[in-house]
């Protein structure tokens, strides 16, 4: 649970507690099966603690599902363009694993993490659907949800999306091979970043899930190992035999270990990575709605120069379409500012977002690599001492 | 055997036990420092693939007896370490290891391992107990390399010229029964297969080690470098692995094969058609023949084979099959209870080798793939690192990509630790591998006194069988006034075979009673054998653990250390 600081200029106090700051903090807890077969799903109880005067009250209980977490994802993507909006975990596909205890789990981890950042996030957190989501009773939000369905799309998708218009802009509106695109090459180099970064760290991601499998193998054949042992040493005698069954019994133990090690290592190290991975693909969607917004405010651009042409056609001509003509220029004009207006909003809210970004993926590593160096080193100490134990009942088997 | 990677080998070094350190303390002055710390009392059983395990006696703790009955002591080459020197320069140590300090155990460890880093002074892998102290200067190893193709001699039964490979094999000793103390052979397989063949036939009882399978099929179907090759290998293992026995090891058959030039002058292998023709020849006479057939006594030492005694298999299978289903008991039995026992226990034995075995490979694999993944993990840090330095414009990327650098550099380290450790468990689990190969000679051992048995079984059968004949003709014969000339001459030929036969029994029991004292010993030997291998494997596994554990759990608590400041942040 991560406390919220609201940026304050003037912002009120609560009247119950004059010296406290505002704080907005969320807990996504307790997740419930619900339903039957097909249908059945996982409930969320999604406990919201404020001292917000827009909201109802110091505390307020709700139950949540995923899909309503898609709902405000997409609502705040919509509002906020150029900020780039924590990412969802997956919808699971694989159908087996969707009700399995760690899966589970791990959703609710991030999705608790999900909201806790739009929480801590100075505009994000001002939004009204951010106060529907933690506040709206079941029907509203059943409502809300059912209404909002197939307007987000993926990201990926939403890239095709921009790929496809950029080629139709430039071939219908400009005429030209040229595709519509900034000319900036600092946002060049961010977008090759940005994506080139998202290819690293999918693989790195991928090796990360597969030591968490080498874990559990590793502890899987120690048991058996140690099982085997144990057998064998029920064939011989005495000393022998002992020494074989301790290091029978110490093989499961530290089988045990391993795969206490495993679970760590998927929540703390391989759910960060899979969770910065999900960043990026945000960043991205944010780059196609920049993209867009680039685009229109070109279309807007181009529009106007022609209607300005056609204008003073009109108006050398004389022709009684003038009034007419200037009106549209006119709308045309102010939707072209407003175009314009959103754009350069977009830019100026990435460029903060992204040092944002940069600090807050830092600080998230720092911590992920710190819990996984921990993890390892518990885990070889427990190996060490398991087995250095050993040692002095051997000494002692040969001496016999 | 299970894939321990030449690399893993040739790093496998940085591994020196407590016990090994404290042995370079207490060690009484030595000539060569190389020598006593590559002095190996092998297991007997024990194959030796070049720089393994180097067992070291440990001054502290008592020697195990060797088998009473032997009047050589048990042979423990100490191996390849002294023969190999030349060989150690391939296992140098990387560089940056020369800087890691391993003290596993205590702080009282003198020796680090620093001072003993010396290329030619490698100590390797585990500690060990000698098994007979006494006996660590003899030595006997053998290599086997060099395979040439050569053609078949003219008088080949296939038209167009038949090839086969042969092997070089060198033997050094310092054993003086060997008259010399290096020596080389060329050999064929079909040679190797004339030895052990011998070698069942003049050591009966013995836990004989089981030589290299045909490979018919695979010698067809794989590559012809790689056949040669791992049949290369089989028969190294299976030539040091008979020199390692005591008794075989001294053997004339053994010498022969290793030293004489040319082809091998062991009593013929009969071919097996001329083998079938010559039992075929004798049988009509032993069907229809007036005399009961006899088995010689000199034949009665060996089983009963094919070819040559059909009679004496179609005999000694009815009096198995008797003792199977008749009702009477026969004349003998075997009646050591003890030996009922050690039959049961060996087959109990055998199947928890077998499964201890199989779950042993299932762990090295295991530990394998989490030195691979480990690997691969660091490295894609690595390239994570390299990226968001050159891309870096924040600060914080800067930060992120110093952390990346040393976990993605520990995960290597980890990596490489976790190989090594691996290549090490392999050859300390081996030892299951090895004894679950012994349970072969030892059921050859069993079944040698099993026929033995029913050999004397036969015989006294025949016997009882031959005294009642004589009972009845000389009834017979006396009814009749003034003797009956036919009857008899046959009641003498009667007399006759029954000496004979009296005689092979003698010599059967005598056989069989030399068997079972062989099994005894040999099960003796077994017991002392194994219980000091075992442990050996035990400690060696468990020290290998500790010390790779220690080193893996340094590695980390820097990364932890380094982090520890995102620690403190956290909420």
């Amino acid at each position: 649970m991560i406390i919220a600081q609201r940026s304050l200029s003037g912002s009120s106090q609560s009247p119950r507690s004059p010296s406290s700051q505002p704080f907005l903090s969320v807990s996504v807890t307790d997740p419930v099966k619900l339903g039957n077969g097909v249908q059945a799903y996982i409930s969320y109880r999604v406990i919201t603690k404020t001292n917000f005067p827009e909201y109802q009250g110091p505390e307020k209980i709700v139950i949540r599902r995923y899909s309503d977490f898609v709902w405000l994802r997409d609502r705040l993507f919509e509002k906020y363009k150029g900020i780039f909006i924590p990412p969802l975990p997956e919808k699971s596909a694989v159908e087996k694993f969707r009700f399995s205890a760690e899966f589970i789990e791990m959703r609710r981890q991030a999705l608790d993490v999900f909201v806790n950042r739009i929480a801590s996030h100075n505009e994000l957190q001002q939004s009204d659907d951010l106060r529907t989501f933690l506040q709206a009773d079941e029907e509203t939000m059943e409502r809300l949800r059912s209404q909002e369905t197939g307007i987000f799309k993926k990201p990926a998708d939403l890239m095709q999306m921009f790929k496809d218009v950029q080629t139709k802009v430039s071939d219908v509106v400009l005429g030209k091979e040229k595709p519509v695109e900034e000319s900036n090459p600092e946002y060049e180099k961010l977008k090759h970043y940005i994506f080139e970064l998202e290819n690293h760290l999918a693989e790195a991601q991928k090796h990360a899930y597969r030591l968490v499998k080498r874990h559990r193998e590793l502890g899987q054949s120690l048991s058996d190992f140690g099982k085997a042992a144990k057998l064998l040493g029920a064939c011989e005698e005495q000393a022998l035999g002992k020494a074989f069954s301790e290091l029978g019994a110490k093989s499961e133990t530290l089988s045990v270990k391993l795969q206490r090690e495993a679970h760590q290592l998927l929540m703390n190290f391989e759910e960060p990575l899979k969770d910065y991975v999900r960043a990026v693909q945000s960043i991205k969607a944010t780059i196609g709605e920049r993209a867009n917004a680039f685009r229109q405010q070109c279309e807007l651009a181009e529009t106007i120069k022609l209607k300005e042409i056609n204008l003073d056609k009109l108006m050398l001509t004389r022709s009684d379409r003038v009034g007419e003509a200037e009106h549209e220029y006119k709308e045309l004009k102010a939707e072209s500012e407003e175009a314009t207006r959103r754009f350069e909003t977009i830019v100026r809210l990435m460029n903060e977002e992204i040092v944002r970004f940069q600090e807050q993926k830092t600080q998230d590593m720092g911590i992920a690599f710190h819990e996984f160096a921990k993890g390892q080193a518990r885990l070889a100490n427990s190996t060490a001492d398991a087995w250095r134990s050993l040692l002095p009942k051997l000494e002692a088997c040969s001496s016999a | 055997m299970m894939g321990s990677e030449n690399q893993g080998f040739e790093e496998a070094h940085l591994f020196a036990s407590r016990e090994e350190m404290e042995n370079l303390v207490l060690d009484e002055p030595l000539s060569n420092h190389n020598n006593h710390q590559n002095n190996n009392s092998y297991s007997s059983y024990r194959s030796a693939t070049s720089s393994i395990s180097d067992t070291t006696h440990h001054p502290l703790s008592p020697p195990i007896l060797a088998t009473p009955a032997d009047s050589d002591p048990l042979l423990s080459p100490p191996l390849y370490r002294n023969l190999n020197a030349s060989d150690n320069n391939s296992y140098i140590e990387p560089p940056s290891y020369s800087d890691v300090i391993f003290s596993p155990f205590d702080e009282n460890s003198v020796n680090e391992i620093n001072g003993l880093d010396s290329p030619s002074k490698n100590p390797e892998s585990s500690l060990t107990l000698s098994r007979s102290p006494s006996s660590s200067s003899d030595y006997v190893k053998i290599t086997v390399s060099n395979p040439k193709k050569e053609q078949e001699t003219a008088n080949s039964l296939v038209p167009g010229g038949n090839t086969y490979y042969t092997y070089l094999i060198t033997t050094r000793t310092n054993i003086p029964e060997f008259g010399s103390s290096e020596f080389s052979v060329r050999r064929r397989f079909r040679d190797v297969v004339t030895l052990s063949d011998r070698l069942a036939e003049a050591y009966r009882g013995y836990f004989i080690p089981p030589r290299p399978d045909k490979n018919v099929v695979e010698s067809q179907v794989m590559q012809k470098q790689e056949f040669v090759e791992q049949r290369r290998v089989a028969l190294e293992k299976y030539l040091r692995r008979l020199a390692e026995h005591p008794v075989i090891g001294l053997s004339d058959e053994l010498k022969v094969f290793l030293q004489v030039e040319g082809r091998l002058p062991l009593a013929t292998s009969t071919d097996v058609a001329s083998r079938m023709l010559d039992g075929a020849v004798k049988l009509p006479k032993q069907l229809f023949g007036e005399s009961t057939a006899v088995v010689a006594p000199h034949e009665v030492v060996q089983p009963a084979k094919g070819g040559r005694d059909l009679l004496r298999l179609f005999k000694e299978l009815k009096q198995s099959v008797a003792n199977d289903w008749g009702g009477s008991k026969p004349p003998v039995v075997e009646e050591d209870k003890l030996f009922m026992e050690k039959k049961e226990w060996i087959h109990d034995l055998e199947q928890q080798l077998s499964n201890a075995s199989q779950q042993a490979e299932a762990l090295v694999k295991a530990q394998q793939d989490m030195g691979e993944t480990m690997g691969e993990l660091g490295l894609a840090f690595i390239k994570l690192t390299k990226f968001e330095n050159e891309e870096a414009i924040f600060n914080p990327q800067r930060v992120r990509a110093a952390d990346m650098k040393c976990l993605a550099t520990a995960a290597v380290k980890a990596s490489r630790f976790y190989r090594e450790l691996n290549a090490q468990t392999v050859k300390h689990l081996d030892t299951l591998h090895e004894y679950l190969g012994l349970m072969l000679a030892v059921h050859g051992a069993f079944s040698d006194r099993s026929s033995a048995l029913l050999t004397v079984q036969t015989l006294l059968s025949e016997l009882s069988t031959l005294h009642s004949r004589a009972e009845k003709l000389e009834a017979a014969s006396s009814k009749i006034f003034g003797g009956d000339k036919s009857r008899v001459r046959k009641i003498e030929e009667l007399k006759e075979t029954i000496r004979v036969t009296e005689d092979a029994k003698n010599v059967a029991i005598r056989e069989y009673e030399r068997i079972k004292e062989n099994n005894r010993c040999e099960l003796e030997r077994l017991d002392n054998e194994r219980r000091a291998d075992f442990l050996n494997m035990l400690k060696g596994f468990v020290v290998n653990q500790v010390g790779y554990a220690e080193k893996i759990s340094n590695v980390w608590a820097k990364v932890a250390e380094e982090t520890s400041g995102y620690a403190k942040d956290s909420s």
